[in-house]
């Protein structure tokens, strides 16, 4: 991931600096729900807060320190990236979380699969959907029936499996 | 009992057909995703932790340590044959590996690599046997300050003594204390960051977020590449087998391999990759034939591939004897343990000898098995890296996605998996490495409570933290692990460093 460094490097980094805020947002709530528990160090004076404002303002620090490399452009910069491939793959895990409980283990994940085999260039998917379902069909039923492994079942798998 | 008397009665325990199964299965996997480029043994003991949850405690566990062995074998054949390293730890296997390949010699590469890794892998098994009660003894004079000093160290070795830069690897480390603060205080009982979200309340779950960052995160950053690497197997052409030559070549850097793989896996710093840069450093250094480095040396190969091996072995040394992960699989076996209850560490060997000597004899078994596996049968591993990247990328998400929703079929869960899948890939895109994340989230936990143990016994007296020698010294290292690479990379001496990045096996 530094293969690019020996280039000149670019001044402000703006996408650095969105981390160096992200890392203190992130900081700031630890502080803030840390502020709120009831510190009973006891004997070792360290309570269960005491870690989280420490970790709290760790990240607060490390977000000035990114902040200095941004603007300095000290990042190493990044290759180029392709969007529409990674947002299939997140639809994909969308997808699949939400049919998951409706429409069951098979057809949720079948979706998932699609989707990630268009991801990576197999673009068909009245060809992969199904063969995605098959798969996770053959999964379910070995990981459910034989290993007993709880995985919700949809209508797909009533159909065949009627006892569940 | 000596260590002699309970290995032999660990080769009892390990000999039961059952126990050879797990094992079987384990090397099996092992070398299949040592052999598949994009998914390590960290990914895979992760993946498997649900399933194992009603299986037996002992073979789950042979089984995860026969994946990692299996993962430091196949990660070679790729290296050799593809020029695409499997795994992180193989990546020195392809300099020399690949030119041999190249030339026709991919055979003799193969069984060099194959050999070594089972003679590194021997020797370092009985060294993790002989070395074990030793450091056990040692252990159990550790109270909560040395081993709260033993986990900075961890920390710091982890995210910033290595790679290119302690920033980014410091801000992955916190990361992963901070999530790793989610859910309910082991001492007080009080809910932390958990906004009133009762999912939340047992903690971020390790292995959805593992299997999150190695293999959601990892499937997002290469689908999202622009330029995609077409790769091409090099056929193996003639004998598989070395010959003469070949065999007088190798077995002195196989020996030195081990000899420095093992020690260096064994220290908390993260990653067998470090000790086979040493190893063909070494051997470049001491060849008789210096013009061959570069264009296929068989020393390039045998050093560095008996070195990971043996760092394999080596990183069993701290997890097992004193609870401590040294690399991320380690790291992920270690929740394997805590998944059945087990805390591994000096009183593991007290409590449940059986199982940790079955365990120890069990890798001496594997290894065999992984001999077997990986020279007769070279042919079908390399019939696996013909698997086309959708099929190959579509099954390992659903894989993933099976492991979450098998431990807990919620939308929650799978919630936090594509939160964190996308968290890991903007930690790769912009360079950040993935194992403090994990390493943190695993182990800030056990650090907290050491802290606040040692505290407690000294009623708030912070000195005590370097009161007692040993854990001074371990402190004192772990400042000079962060401040001397700081020097060296602002001295512009970082190159090294970034060199020995730990990834993520």
């Amino acid at each position: 991931m530094s293969v690019n460094r020996h280039e000149p490097p670019r001044r402000r980094d703006t996408a650095a600096l969105i981390i160096a805020a992200g890392l203190v947002v992130i900081g700031g709530v630890m502080l803030w729900d840390s502020a709120r528990l009831a510190d009973l160090g006891g004997y070792s004076g360290v309570g269960p807060a005491s870690v989280p404002r420490v970790v709290g303002f760790a990240l607060m620090g490390l977000a000035a320190w990114t902040a200095i490399e941004a603007l300095r452009g000290d990042f190493p910069q990044r290759a180029p990236q392709n969007a529409p491939p990674v947002l299939w793959i997140v639809a994909g895990l969308a997808a699949q979380l939400m049919l998951l409980h409706v429409a069951g283990f098979s057809i949720a994940t079948g979706i998932l699969f699609a989707f990630t085999a268009r991801a990576f260039g197999k673009r068909n998917l009245a060809m992969t959907i199904p063969i995605g379902i098959v798969f996770a069909f053959v999964v379910w039923a070995i990981f459910s029936q034989l290993l007993m492994l709880h995985l919700p079942a949809g209508p797909l798998e009533h159909l065949i499996f009627p006892r569940g | 009992m000596s260590a002699f008397e309970f290995l032999m009665q660990g080769l009892g325990t390990a000999a039961d057909p059952m126990m050879l199964l797990y094992a079987l299965i384990g090397v099996t996997l092992g070398t299949a995703v040592g052999v598949l480029p994009g998914i390590g043994p960290a990914l895979t003991v992760a993946l498997l932790l649900p399933v194992t949850y009603r299986l037996d405690p002992a073979g789950s566990l042979i089984m995860f340590a026969g994946i990692y062995y299996g993962g430091m074998y196949g990660g070679s054949t790729t290296s050799i044959l593809l020029n695409t390293p499997g795994e992180s730890a193989s990546i020195i296997t392809a300099l020399e590996g690949n030119k041999m390949a190249r030339k026709g010699r991919g055979g003799p590469a193969l069984a060099t690599a194959a050999i070594g890794s089972f003679i590194a892998g021997l020797i370092a098994t009985l060294l993790l046997a002989f070395l074990a009660p030793s450091i056990v003894k040692l252990a159990l004079v550790f109270g909560p300050r040395e081993y709260f000093a033993l986990m900075v160290l961890a920390f710091v070795t982890v995210s910033a003594a290595f790679g290119d830069s302690a920033l980014r690897g410091l801000t992955s480390l916190f990361l992963g204390l901070a999530l790793a603060c989610v859910g309910i205080d082991q001492l007080t009982g009080q809910a932390r960051l958990s906004f009133g979200v009762p999912e939340l309340l047992d903690g971020i779950e390790v292995t959805t977020m593992a299997v999150a960052m190695f293999a959601v995160g990892e499937a997002l950053f290469i689908a999202g590449q622009r330029v995609q690497v077409e790769d091409e197997v090099t056929a193996v052409k003639g004998s598989i087998w070395m010959n003469r030559r070949d065999w007088a070549r190798s077995w002195k850097p196989w020996l030195r391999g081990t000899f420095i793989g093992f020690p260096i896996g064994a220290m908390p710093a993260g990653g067998a990759e470090i000790g086979t840069f040493l190893s063909y450093a070494t051997e470049k250094k001491l060849t008789k034939h210096p013009e061959e480095f570069g264009n296929g040396a068989i020393e390039g190969v045998a050093g560095p591939e008996a070195a990971n091996n043996a760092s394999a072995a080596g990183t069993l040394v701290p997890l097992l004897t004193l609870g401590l992960p040294t690399s991320a699989t380690a790291a992920i076996m270690l929740a394997g343990f805590q998944q059945f209850g087990l805390q591994p560490g000096p009183l593991l060997f007290a409590t449940n000898p059986t199982l940790v000597w079955g365990l120890i004899a069990s890798l001496l078994i594997a290894n065999a098995m992984l001999l077997v596996l990986n020279l007769p049968l070279i042919g079908l591993w390399v019939k696996l890296l013909t698997v086309p990247k959708p099929w190959l990328y579509a099954g390992i998400l659903l894989f993933a996605t099976l492991g979450t929703i098998g431990a807990n079929p919620s939308a929650f869960e799978l919630g936090m998996l594509l939160a964190f899948g996308v968290l890991g890939y903007v930690m790769r895109l912009f360079g950040y490495p993935i194992a403090p994340i994990v390493v943190g989230l695993i182990l800030g936990p056990m650090a907290e409570q050491q802290l606040r143990r040692a505290l407690s016994i000294s009623q708030g007296d912070w000195t005590t933290l370097v009161q007692s020698p040993i854990a001074a010294v371990l402190l004192g290292i772990a400042a000079l692990a962060l401040i001397v690479p700081l020097i060296l990379r602002a001295r512009g001496k970082g190159e090294v460093l970034s060199q020995l990045a730990g990834e993520e096996d």
